[in-house]
């Protein structure tokens, strides 16, 4: 069984059904030095609680395999074990004798097949010369001697008892996870999960992997490079600790260990031959499940002449028939009883790679997982996860029937842990999930050009630079991107508060907005471009859909859903139909979808930042009409967004001399000035994932007297004019837009300077879209109410004055439309246009003063 | 000389594995031999040898399109081998091969594994016929149709026991299918002779017709030609979705392949269901038989920057050499082409002019979102009645890749555009609009009649609309949209404005009427000599591969002009008129063979594009109230 060599590791390993890859030489290579580490980390090592080997050591059991007791559950006797088959040595530890306490005894086993049950691990020895296996186990106690298992570095003793240490010992203060909620994180926080697991009953343990590593770098590495050997091992020391804390709790079966976050990998491009048999974590969207697959664990055979009864376990995929039967001696009397078997549950799960880390040009690449008992079904197609899991390659099946093979391996990965990196988006929980990495040369460089005093003018410059100018445009939606603070008011009853930023662009056709909608979708990793011509309500929101398949209704998500914490960019918003158009109105102020469709009822977060543009309704920007007037949007609509912003064509020479040199400097620049433009698109959208996740500004205390300020000002300017000029609804955008500044900076604290900045770009942006054309002053009531203060009083002047005249006209019940028409306009000095005119009319009519039914007037 | 080659290549393993540096080595020989200058006239290529002529385990070349791209695969790339009767071991090499030996010795520690990519290659889509012959027959002299024989005799031995799938090659004449390719030729007779073949074979495979089972995932409809999976082992990044790529390699056609595939023991699926993951779909598109889809097994690819088999391909001196002897013709090759396309657009000049300017436009960089370069053209009042298709076959005679999208309403609602993920067979069904780099693609929106568009017509005419605007293709990953930059010239003919932006629009002012214009234009055709022809190809070609640059000294003109033509009305020029002179002028300097723009270039530039707007101004007088 074991090798009697004296170098064991590296001449001679049973890697059994995989062959050894170039990696995993280069791992077991310098076996010296590891061993050196654990000498000394031996020597310092407390004696250990328990000892497996004690218990097995009896060599009445057959049984080499430590960990083969805590995840087999043979049952027969000792005896049945034909010793002369190479598939049977070491299979058969029972489970009574296997394991130390009573708790552990009562529990049964369940078996692991992510981790591969075939797998058999013998022990050597590296110091003695003659280890036979018994005896090897035996003097495991021994000072000086180091059993480990055959092709690894591992110790059985050792591991289990640093695994145990760190069970006890790991806290997280900083810890900030959302599974760790309600746990005090200044007590050791395994502990207190085994707690849980004990209250619960849930028999498993997820364990992340890079609290492992800080722990101890040393057991990290075993657990990513023998994970197949190391998880028994932690599973083992689990439950000894957790049986001797809490003996009487009755679970289910022995828990597992599920480690996950390894950080060995992080993508599934970078997967190569030498990940084989390692532990890995990916990322991915899961495109397809399959039925469930029912796996043979153990075969059950029984002899036809004497009903003679023997189990074979699967090895590597393969039953090994028995020829003779051991009772009667028959030769090929054995047949498989299949309700007898034993079977555990499977299911294959296609993972694809998710669209943000694929260079661009190349199709993503899948990867087919296989799933374990409850495993199986926890994800569904659709789902972004996480998977941690072992890597493996499996040759194609050799045919007896053919000399050659294919010389293709198949590979998957045998799942340990799944986690969906969306479900906590619908929890709407945490603020970015999917966290993105970045090394610490990337975060010095970031935090060097946060520290620039001009790095808010750099990034809006490097924004879009292919458009010319628009300076304030480019920095609204710089702060867009950023957003602000998101804070949660649920507890007092107010619900979430907005921290996203809405932005209109409106204005001539062919100045470029298109473009910088494209830009910006290009540039955030969740953002979704619609035009409204082409998009229907569902289309925006959400559907339900009948799966051809299972007949399942299926929730499929919008535009404005899937971008969720990101910029749903809609081009062409003036295009969009009304019931369209409605759906926003929850999304841009509530941040949810409310669904009532076949059945499903659900309110779906879509906290969304909308970037707009549309076009004005004569083609032409008319500068003598108001926002609302030439763009024909309902200014409920309009209040929505915070910054609305005027793309006009400026028509003055100086800027047409700029506008010139800068388009024809794009159509010469040379490759190289081009580089560097790309790669400050790859700094930019750093910088701003960096802020979106790691920044969250508060205000203090002089930024809110300046924001106060601010407000009252806003009121004041109007309220001398007898008009409303700002509502709360303004003043929680000046608080967003500050926030956003303050990102940009990567401040943990609003400041008056931005504080300064967004009352600057919000009066410019009210500069140009609420200014009343008839009388030149910012008057923000044309947004909330669609018609200016003075458009109003005009109005009712109006209306007077035809009231005035029909009332001088004396007792004349009916007028003809087009005479009184006539009448008006040559009264009046001022012109009075027909729309007007309609107007009064109608504002007479509701005071029930008169009736216009098609060309007459009738008066009441 | 070439089956030297194939010696060579058969035995390099065996000996040489003694010195890890020999795979570098032969690499190294391999590129080194076929940089030469004649090398890529003694390669046989899959283009245009039918496969059974061709030597399976022989180097070989094929001109393609990266049309999907598969998972990467791990395979056995150093092995053992044990001999039943000797016992000895021998290690051997899995590189470049798709079987292994006999006996192979799964648990040896000395096995390697590595890894590759398999990459699914078609025929560039839409190449025209005239690039198609003069290829193949600068490659058929060197093809000794003799020495093919043996191999022909024992191709069709084999294929006499794994039935229907080389069916068709039988039936064909060596001749013409040497011109075109293998598969998806009508069955006609050769459905018989199937049926009879077809009942004594034990095929597990669905018994459905040939046709459907082995859809080639052809991005154009009506395209033939052999499809080829290619697997790749080196420099795995450095290729994109949509290259077009010269590939040398191996040629693979092992039918062992085919009948690993087939072979399915039930028993083995209930302990064994990896095999089972796979469903028959996905089998079919990832392992269809070698004979119909052969293995490539990547030497050395080159990445083209044209199709056009008259011009030398690779950027060498011999290129340069080439492109200065030809620009001293520039100018006249110019003048007779603009004459010709003069009289195909019925006499009219500078509709001839813009198609010209057209015809050798090219998405040279892009700036963030924006492509540069892009010059869509829509001829607005063509006349009915056959005048466009005549029209699209005078661009396919001119140019090596073109397409022509008839936009019927039946069309546009029924054809797939755009490629689609599909993920029960795990592959990347194409679309027409997965075309290669400067295709023509020709939209002639004439056959468009009043009706409805459902909800796929309209999803094709966002993405026309994307592809004009953006040069970009959104594939369809059924989950997630993922976008695929491209560089496709878009012409669209219509009657009056097209429904699809363009960057620029000529309405056609015919100055001849022919009473029979079928007649007129096919004598306006034959008139053209081939060599006259050709030199049109050529110029086109180069004139799209030239440099350009503005100096300093223009740019302050331009801006100048800008600024004066603005002042006097400032709603008559905007950035975006400005945006199509600048590229204008560009591609009119180019076309005179000028690689810098010249104040004349851009007097010409405005010139030519006031005289459009004038015609555009009149034309919407006379139309009222278009907007």
């Amino acid at each position: 069984m074991s090798s009697p060599t004296s170098t064991p590791v590296g001449s001679k390993r049973s890697r059994d059904d995989i062959p050894v890859t170039p990696s995993s030489d280069g791992l077991a290579s310098p076996p010296s030095q590891r061993r050196r580490g654990q000498d000394s980390s031996n020597g310092d090592l407390p004696a250990m609680p328990t000892s497996p080997a004690t218990d097995i050591a009896s060599p009445a059991v057959h049984d080499t395999s430590l960990f083969s007791s805590p995840r087999r559950s043979g049952n027969f006797l000792p005896s049945e074990v034909d010793m002369s088959s190479p598939l049977m040595y070491g299979t058969p530890s029972s489970r009574v004798e296997g394991t130390p306490r009573s708790g552990v005894r009562g529990t049964p086993v369940r078996q692991r097949p992510d981790l591969g049950s075939a797998r058999k691990a013998p022990q050597v020895d590296l110091h003695t010369e003659l280890p036979s296996a018994d005896g090897a186990v035996a003097s495991e106690q021994a000072a000086g001697q180091k059993l480990v298992i055959w092709g690894t570095d591992v110790n059985v003793g050792t591991c289990k008892e640093k695994f145990q240490r760190f069970l006890q010992r790991f806290i997280d203060p900083t810890s900030n996870e959302d599974e760790n909620a309600g746990l005090d994180l200044n007590e050791p926080l395994y502990m207190q999960k085994l707690e849980e697991i004990s209250v619960i009953g849930e028999p498993v343990l997820n364990v992340n992997c890079s609290h492992v590593q800080s722990f101890d770098a040393d057991l990290y590495r075993q657990l990513i490079s023998y994970p197949q050997e190391v998880i028994p091992t932690f599973d083992m020391a689990v439950n000894e600790l957790f049986f001797e804390r809490f003996p009487d709790s009755i679970l289910e079966h022995q828990i597992q260990v599920r480690p996950y976050n390894a950080l060995k990998t992080r993508n599934m491009r970078s997967l190569n031959p030498e990940d084989i048999d390692q532990m890995i974590t990916i990322s991915g969207m899961v495109i397809r499940t399959s039925q469930l697959i029912p796996e043979m664990q153990e075969a059950f055979f029984q002899c036809q002449v004497c009903a003679f009864s023997t189990r074979v376990e699967v090895d590597r995929g393969r039953i090994a028939e028995p020829a003779v039967c051991r009772n009667c001696n028959t030769t090929h009397s054995l047949a498989l009883i299949h309700n007898r078997s034993a079977f555990s549950d499977k299911q294959m799960i296609k993972v694809q790679e998710s669209p943000d880390d694929m260079p661009a040009g190349q199709t993503p690449h899948t990867t087919i997982v296989y799933a374990h008992n409850d495993l199986v079904d926890k994800v569904q197609p659709g789902d972004r996860i996480n998977i941690t899991g072992i890597y493996r390659a499996v040759p194609m099946r050799e045919n007896p029937r053919q000399s050659t093979v294919k010389s293709v391996y198949k590979t998957h990965i045998d799942v340990i842990h799944f986690r969906k990196t969306d479900e906590k988006r619908l929890h709407g929980l945490d603020e970015d999930s999917d966290q993105k990495l970045f090394t610490e040369e990337r975060v010095q460089t970031l935090k060097e050009l946060a520290a620039k005093p001009d790095v808010y003018e750099r990034l809006s410059s490097a924004l879009a630079p292919s458009i010319y100018e628009q300076e304030d445009i480019k920095k609204g939606i710089l702060l867009q991107l950023f957003g602000g603070t998101r804070k949660d008011f649920s507890q007092t009853g107010r619900g979430n508060f907005r921290a996203e930023v809405n932005i209109l662009l409106c204005g001539d056709p062919g100045t470029s907005k298109s473009q910088l909608l494209q830009y910006v979708f290009n540039l955030v990793p969740r953002g979704q471009y619609t035009s409204g011509k082409g998009s229907s309500a569902v289309g925006l929101t959400a559907y339900v859909m009948k799966d051809p398949e299972t007949k399942q209704l299926v929730l499929q998500t919008g535009a404005l859903v899937l971008s969720d914490n990101g910029i749903c960019c809609i081009d062409e918003f003036d295009k969009m139909s009304d019931s369209t158009r409605s759906v926003l109105h929850e999304v841009m102020e509530q941040q949810t979808l409310s669904i009532a469709k076949a059945g499903i009822i659900c309110q779906l977060n879509a906290r969304t930042s909308v970037l707009a543009a549309a076009n004005p309704v004569e083609s032409q920007w008319n500068p003598k009409k108001t926002t609302i007037e030439n763009i024909q949007l309902p200014h409920t609509l309009l209040s929505r967004f915070d910054l609305i912003f005027l793309m006009l064509d400026p028509q003055d020479e100086a800027y047409d001399r700029r506008l010139a040199h800068h388009l024809v400097a794009l159509y010469y620049q040379s490759e190289e000035q081009i580089e560097e433009e790309f790669l400050d698109m790859a700094v930019l959208k750093d910088y701003i994932a960096y802020a979106r996740t790691y920044i969250n500004p508060r205000l203090n205390e002089e930024a809110s007297q300046a924001l106060i300020e601010a407000y009252v000002d806003m009121r004041k300017i109007g309220s001398g004019r007898g008009m409303v000029s700002a509502y709360p609804r303004q003043l929680e955008s000046l608080i967003r837009l500050a926030e956003a500044h303050a990102k940009v900076r990567f401040s943990d604290k609003v400041e008056t300077v931005d504080v300064e900045e967004a009352k600057r770009l919000h009066r410019e942006a009210l500069k140009q879209s609420a200014t009343d054309p008839r009388t030149g002053f910012v008057d923000i009531s044309i947004l909330t109410t669609g018609m200016s203060a003075t458009a109003r009083k005009r109005k009712e002047e109006v209306a007077q004055a035809l009231k005035k005249m029909i009332q001088s006209r004396g007792k004349t019940p009916a007028m003809k439309y087009q005479q009184l028409f006539d009448d008006l306009r040559g009264q009046s000095e001022a012109a009075i246009t027909k729309d007007m005119f309609e107007e009064a009319l109608r504002a007479l009519a509701d005071e029930d003063y008169l009736t216009v039914t098609g060309k007459t007037v009738r008066l009441l | 000389m070439r089956m030297w080659f194939v010696c060579r290549f058969c035995c390099p393993a065996a000996q040489s594995n003694s010195n890890p540096e020999w795979e570098a080595k032969v690499l190294e020989y391999f590129k080194g031999q076929l940089r030469e200058k004649e090398s890529h006239s003694w390669v046989p290529s899959l283009n245009d040898v039918p496969l059974h002529y061709l030597k399976p385990n022989s180097l070989v070349k094929f001109r393609c399109l990266v049309q999907d791209m598969f998972d990467p695969e791990f395979y056995m790339g150093v092995y053992e081998t044990v001999d039943p009767s000797t016992k000895a071991n021998v290690l051997r090499c899995g590189k470049y091969k798709d079987v292994t030996e006999c006996g192979v010795d799964l648990n040896s520690r000395n096995t390697v594994t590595a890894e590759r990519q398999t990459f699914y290659c078609v025929p560039i889509p839409g190449e025209s016929p005239w690039a198609k012959e003069i290829s193949f027959l600068s490659a058929a002299r060197v093809v000794p149709s003799t020495s093919y024989v043996p191999s022909r005799q024992k191709r069709s031995y084999e294929e006499d026991d794994d039935d229907m799938d080389t069916q068709p090659q039988k039936q064909r004449e060596p001749h013409t299918g040497g011109k075109f390719g293998t598969v998806n030729e009508p069955h006609g007779n050769g459905d018989s002779k199937r049926q009879e073949t077809e009942a004594p074979s034990s095929q597990t495979t669905a018994p459905s017709d040939c046709s459907s089972h082995l859809d080639l995932n052809f991005p154009l409809p009506g395209e033939r030609g052999p499809a080829c999976l290619v697997k790749v082992y080196e420099g795995l990044d450095s290729f994109k979705l949509n290259d077009t790529l010269e590939i040398y390699g191996i040629l693979s056609v092992n039918p062992v392949l085919t009948v690993l595939g087939e072979e399915k023991d039930p028993s083995l699926l209930l302990l064994n269901p990896t095999e089972s993951m796979e469903t028959p779909e996905e089998q079919r598109a990832h392992d269809p038989p070698a004979s119909l889809v052969p293995r490539l097994h990547m030497l050395y690819a080159r990445p083209l920057q044209h199709n056009n088999p008259l011009l030398p391909s690779a950027p060498t001196e011999d290129q340069s050499a080439f492109v200065s002897s030809f620009l001293v013709e520039m100018a006249s090759v110019r003048a007779e082409l603009l004459a010709y396309l003069t009289h195909v657009l019925l006499g009219d000049g500078l509709a001839a002019e813009y198609l010209l300017l057209h015809l050798i436009s090219n998405v040279y960089t892009r700036r963030d979102v924006l492509p540069l370069g892009k010059f869509t053209l829509n001829l607005s009042g063509c006349p009915l009645n056959s005048y466009t298709e005549r029209l699209y076959q005078i661009v396919q005679q001119l140019v090596p890749c073109s397409y022509r999208l008839s936009m019927s309403l039946h069309t546009m609602n029924s054809m797939r555009l755009v490629p689609k993920k599909d993920y029960v067979a795990n592959r990347l069904v194409s679309g027409a609009l997965q075309l290669a780099r400067n295709t023509s693609l020709f939209l002639d929106e004439t056959q468009l009649e009043q009706g409805q568009l459902d909800s796929s017509g309209v999803r094709n005419i966002t993405a026309l609309g994307n592809l004009i605007s953006w040069q970009k293709v959104d594939y369809d990953f059924s989950y997630h949209q993922m976008e695929f930059p491209c560089n496709i010239n878009v012409l669209v003919t219509s009657e009056g404005r097209s429904l699809l932006p363009s960057d620029c629009q000529v309405p056609l002012q015919p100055q001849v009427t022919p009473p029979n214009m079928e007649e007129y234009l096919t004598t306006i055709h034959m008139a053209q000599f081939t060599s006259q022809i050709n030199k049109f190809r050529v110029y086109l070609s180069l004139a799209r591969t030239l440099d350009y640059s503005i100096s300093d000294e223009v740019t302050k003109a331009v801006e100048d002009d800008f600024v004066d033509m603005r002042k006097d009305d400032p709603q008559s020029v905007t950035a975006e008129d400005l945006h199509r002179m600048l590229v204008v002028a560009r591609l009119l300097s180019l076309s005179l063979g000028q690689t810098t723009l010249s104040r004349d270039g851009w007097m010409r530039a405005k010139h030519i594009d006031m005289l459009r707007r004038s015609r555009t101004e009149q034309q919407k007088s006379l139309n009222g109230n278009e907007p």
